[in-house]
C-alpha cells in the first residue's frame, strides 16, 4: 500500500507501539483487499462485548492500555457499541460476576485507550449521524448499513480490532465502500409490498439480504411507497445486514446516492421481484411454536418512540412471562423522564440499558433462565438466535405484548 | 501423488497442511458456531454437528455480523479453532478476524471453490503464493 509521510512515521514507530500495531493491522486486511492507500476518517464505532472479546481479547486489550510509551489514546471521536450487560439487571438475566468482572476489565482497558463507552447500536439516532461523503469507521452491521444507504457516509463493517485501529490512527485502508464505483447496485428488486410495522421491514430486510447475499452486493430498491421512519429503516438495514451481510443499498427515489435509479443502477441488472407473500413466508418460518418463555425487544435498542409504543401497548396489562426491552443509555433517561420506563415496568416488563440482548451472552442466558421460545419484533434477533439455542419466533410488537400476557404467540 | 491447485485473488497468513470441510454455506462465527465446543451447531447450517476444529473450512460466504473479528483471536487463544478458511468470497470483518486471530485465509477463486474441492481431502494453503493445493 502507498502510505503518506505521517504512516510511514507512525509505522516506524515514532508515535509509539500501539499506533505500529493498528497501522499493521490496518495493511494487512489492506492489502487483502488491494487497497492502495489509506483514507482519513473522522469517527470510530467500536464493537467489543466480552462474549465476542473473551478472555483473550479482553488480555489483548489490557495490553495495549498498559503501554506507557507514545500514543496510547485515540485520535478521533470513538465510541462503543453495546456492552454485555446491563450491571444494573444483570441477576435478571443470570449473568454471573465472572461475566460482569470481564466487562468491567474491558471498560477500564477502553477509557485508558480514550475510548467514549457509549454502549449503542443506534449512535446514528442518538450520538451523531454522519453526512453524506463522510468517511468513517463504523462496527455494528447496523450501524454500518444505515450510514451508508440513509446518511450516504462510507464505511465498511469495521470489527471491534480494526476500528480500534481506526481510532487509533485515524484513518482506514481505502477499499470496498470507501470507493464510489463499489457504491454502485449489482441488482434491482422491485418491492410489491411496502410493510408499517417494524417486524414487517424487517422481513422485507430479510428476504432482501438473502437474495442479495453478500457483502459486496449493493441492491437498489424500487417500490417503496411513501417516506420510511427512521425506526423502519433501522429495522430494514439491520436486518438486510444480518441475513445478507450487506453494508449498503440504496431506494429509488428516497437515499441520498439514488435520487434517480440511473444515479446507481446501469442498464441491464439482474432484477427480482419481492412481493408480500415472501416477506409473510420468511415470518412463518419462525413461527415453530405457540408458547413462548420470554418477550425480547432489542436488536437493534429501541429509539424513543418504539418505547412511547411499547408503553402505550403495556398499560392495563398483566404480563405472565418475561418482557424485556433494550435501549441505549442516551435514551434511557428520557424514557425513564418521559414516564415511559415506569409504564413498562408496572406490567411486569424491564427496560435495560447499554446492553443487547444477543451481545449478552444469550447462549448463557438461555440456560440459566430456561429461556428456549422467544418471541420478538426484531428480524435481526431471530436470524441470530437459532444459533443461540432458541426457538426465536418473529411477530409484531402488539403480538408480542400478547404473548408476553397470554404466554402464547397468536397466528397471524 | 496426484495434485490440483487452485489461485485465490485474496490471500494472507501461515502455510498449512490438513483436511478440509466442505459445504456450500456461509460462516460466522456467532450465528454458526459453538465456539466452546468447537461444531457448527446453528441447525440450519449445512455442517450443523460437525467439528471444525483443525479443520481447513470450505465455504461459500461470510456471513453475519462483526463479532467474528475479536472471535476468531479467541478461539485461536483456546486452540478450538480452523486450521484455515477458505471462501469463495469474504467480507472486512473476516479479514480482520484472520488477521487478528492469525488465521491463514484464502479467497476469491475463479470457479466455486465449495464445489471443486472435496470434502475430507487433504490440501495445502498457501497464502503467500496466494494457492490452493489438494494432495491425494
Amino acid at each position: 500500500m502507498k502510505l503518506n509521510d505521517e504512516e510511514k512515521d507512525i509505522l516506524a514507530g515514532k508515535a509509539g507501539p500501539v499506533p505500529r500495531q493498528a497501522l499493521q493491522h490496518q495493511i494487512k486486511v489492506g492489502e487483502f483487499f488491494g487497497a492502495e492507500d489509506m483514507v482519513a476518517v473522522t469517527q470510530a464505532h467500536l464493537m467489543a462485548d466480552t462474549e465476542s472479546l473473551g478472555e483473550a481479547g479482553v488480555r489483548w486489550l489490557e495490553g495495549l492500555a498498559a503501554t506507557v510509551d507514545g500514543q496510547r489514546r485515540v485520535r478521533i471521536p470513538t465510541i462503543t457499541d453495546p456492552r454485555g450487560t446491563d450491571f444494573a439487571n444483570a441477576d435478571l438475566l443470570g449473568q454471573t460476576s465472572a461475566m460482569l468482572d470481564l466487562e468491567r476489565r474491558a471498560i477500564s482497558a477502553f477509557e485508558a485507550l480514550g475510548v467514549a463507552m457509549t454502549n449503542t447500536c443506534i449512535n446514528y439516532q442518538t450520538i451523531q449521524a454522519p453526512t453524506r461523503n463522510e468517511h468513517v469507521a463504523f462496527g455494528d452491521t447496523g450501524v454500518v448499513i444505515y450510514s451508508n444507504s440513509i446518511c450516504g457516509a462510507r464505511s465498511n463493517f469495521e470489527g471491534g480490532p480494526s476500528a480500534l485501529a481506526a481510532g487509533l490512527t485515524g484513518r482506514t485502508p481505502r477499499y470496498g465502500f470507501h470507493l464510489p464505483e463499489m457504491r454502485r447496485a449489482t441488482l434491482r428488486i422491485h418491492v410489491e409490498f411496502t410493510p408499517t410495522s417494524l417486524n414487517g421491514w424487517g422481513a422485507l430486510g430479510g428476504v432482501i439480504g438473502r437474495i442479495a447475499g453478500n457483502y459486496w452486493a449493493v441492491p437498489v430498491i424500487e417500490g417503496i411507497e411513501g417516506a420510511p421512519r427512521s425506526d423502519q429503516l433501522k429495522h430494514f438495514g439491520a436486518s438486510m445486514a444480518s441475513f445478507g451481510s450487506i453494508a449498503l443499498f440504496h431506494l429509488a427515489g428516497l437515499t441520498p446516492e439514488a435520487g434517480k435509479l440511473t444515479d446507481v443502477a446501469a442498464p441491464g441488472l439482474p432484477s427480482l421481484r419481492v412481493t408480500r407473500a415472501d416477506v409473510d413466508e420468511l415470518q412463518r418460518s419462525y413461527h415453530t411454536d405457540d408458547q413462548v418463555d420470554v418477550v425480547v425487544f432489542s436488536a437493534p435498542q429501541l429509539s424513543l418512540f418504539e418505547l412511547s409504543d411499547l408503553a402505550g401497548l403495556c398499560d392495563g396489562r398483566r404480563f405472565a412471562v418475561p418482557l424485556l426491552a433494550v435501549t441505549s443509555p442516551q435514551v434511557k433517561p428520557d424514557a425513564d423522564r418521559m414516564g415511559y420506563t415506569a409504564r413498562i415496568e408496572a406490567a411486569g416488563g424491564k427496560v435495560l440499558s447499554g446492553m443487547c440482548f444477543y451481545q449478552s451472552y444469550a447462549r448463557e442466558i438461555s440456560e440459566a433462565m430456561g429461556w428456549k421460545r422467544l418471541a420478538t419484533n426484531s428480524a435481526k434477533l431471530v436470524n441470530i438466535l437459532g444459533g443461540y439455542g432458541y426457538r426465536p419466533m418473529l411477530a409484531s410488537m402488539e403480538s408480542c405484548v400478547d404473548a408476553a400476557v397470554s404466554g402464547k404467540l397468536a397466528r397471524t | 501423488m496426484n495434485t490440483r491447485i487452485f489461485r485465490a485473488r485474496h490471500a494472507m497468513g501461515r502455510t498449512v497442511r490438513g483436511p478440509t470441510l466442505v459445504a456450500k454455506d456461509g460462516f460466522s462465527a456467532r450465528y454458526d458456531l459453538d465456539r466452546i465446543n468447537g461444531i457448527f451447531c446453528r441447525p440450519s447450517h449445512k455442517l450443523a454437528g460437525q467439528s471444525y476444529v483443525g479443520k481447513i473450512l470450505v465455504l461459500d460466504t461470510a456471513k453475519g455480523g462483526v463479532a467474528t473479528a475479536w472471535m476468531l483471536h479467541e478461539m485461536q487463544s483456546r486452540g478450538i479453532v480452523p486450521l484455515a478458511l477458505v471462501l469463495n468470497s469474504v467480507n472486512p470483518i473476516l479479514a480482520q478476524g484472520a488477521a487478528l486471530g492469525d488465521v491463514p485465509m484464502l479467497a476469491g477463486f475463479d470457479e466455486d471453490i465449495t464445489a471443486a474441492i472435496p470434502n475430507g481431502a487433504e490440501v495445502e494453503v498457501n497464502p503467500e503464493m496466494g494457492v490452493l493445493t489438494v494432495v491425494d
